[in-house]
C-alpha cells in the first residue's frame, strides 16, 4: 500500500518535470531515503545549454514549486546538464 | 524593503564568501548545510557562515532577494553561486577554484579561517507593525 503511494509521489513529481521540459532527453526522480520526501531529480536538457548552474536549478525548483511548498517535497537534490 | 532584507543584502555585499546555513560553521543541523560548507572546506576557502534558524524571516527575506528557494545559499563576492549540489558539483571539477579566483583574486584561500556571524540584532527585541507593543 506506502508502495504504491510513494511510487505515486515520484511519478507526479516526474510528470511535473515533464511539462516543464517537453525537450528532456533524460527525467529522473529517485526516493532517495524510501520515504517519499527526499528526492533527487536528474533532468538533461538542450534547453540549459549556456544558462548558469544556478539558473539551471531555478527552473527545476519553479517546476516543483507545489510539492516544495506543499511539504511533499522535504528535501530535494538536483542534477542538470545540457546534453547525455 | 525591510531593515532585515537590508542587512542581508549588505552581509551579502561586504562578506567575501558567505554561506547561510541551517546551524553554525562548528555545528550544521543540516546534511545540505553541511555539505556546502564541506565544499568549501575542500578548496580551502575562508568563509562567513550565518545561521538562519534564529529567525524564520531571515530565510523569508533570503529568498526574496536570492531567488532561490532552499537552504544553503553560497554568495562569492556578492554573487550567488549555489546551494549544495552545485556547490559540491563546483568544488568537484575545480570550477569553484575559478570562480574563487575570479571574484576575489588569491584573497579567499585561507583554509581553516571560519566564523558564524548572527544578521539580525543581538537582543532580539522589536516591535512589530501592529503589535501591542
Amino acid at each position: 500500500m506506502l508502495g504504491w503511494y510513494l511510487r505515486g509521489v515520484s511519478e507526479q513529481l516526474k510528470q511535473l518535470l515533464r511539462v516543464a521540459f517537453p525537450g528532456a532527453r533524460e527525467l529522473a526522480v529517485v526516493d532517495r531515503t524510501g520515504g517519499g520526501d527526499h528526492f533527487h531529480v536528474t533532468v538533461v536538457d538542450p534547453l540549459f545549454d549556456g544558462l548558469s548552474l544556478v539558473d539551471q536549478h531555478r527552473l527545476v525548483y519553479t517546476a516543483l514549486d507545489e510539492p516544495m511548498r506543499d511539504g511533499t517535497i522535504h528535501e530535494l537534490r538536483i542534477t542538470t546538464r545540457s546534453q547525455t | 524593503m525591510s531593515d532585515l532584507r537590508d542587512k542581508i543584502q549588505q552581509t551579502i555585499e561586504s562578506e567575501p564568501v558567505v554561506a547561510f546555513i541551517k546551524g553554525t560553521h562548528e555545528q550544521a543541523y543540516c546534511g545540505n548545510s553541511a555539505r556546502a560548507l564541506d565544499a568549501l572546506r575542500a578548496v580551502g576557502a575562508s568563509f562567513t557562515a550565518v545561521d538562519v534558524l534564529p529567525d524564520p524571516h531571515i530565510r523569508q527575506e533570503l529568498s526574496a532577494l536570492s531567488s532561490w528557494p532552499t537552504i544553503p545559499q553560497v554568495f562569492v563576492g556578492g554573487e550567488l553561486v549555489g546551494g549544495a549540489d552545485i556547490v559540491q558539483e563546483l568544488a568537484a571539477t575545480g570550477e569553484l577554484e575559478a570562480k574563487l579566483n575570479e571574484k576575489l583574486g588569491e584573497s579567499w584561500r585561507r583554509p581553516g579561517e571560519e566564523r558564524t556571524q548572527a544578521v539580525s540584532e543581538g537582543s532580539g527585541f522589536r516591535l512589530l507593525p501592529g503589535s501591542p507593543g
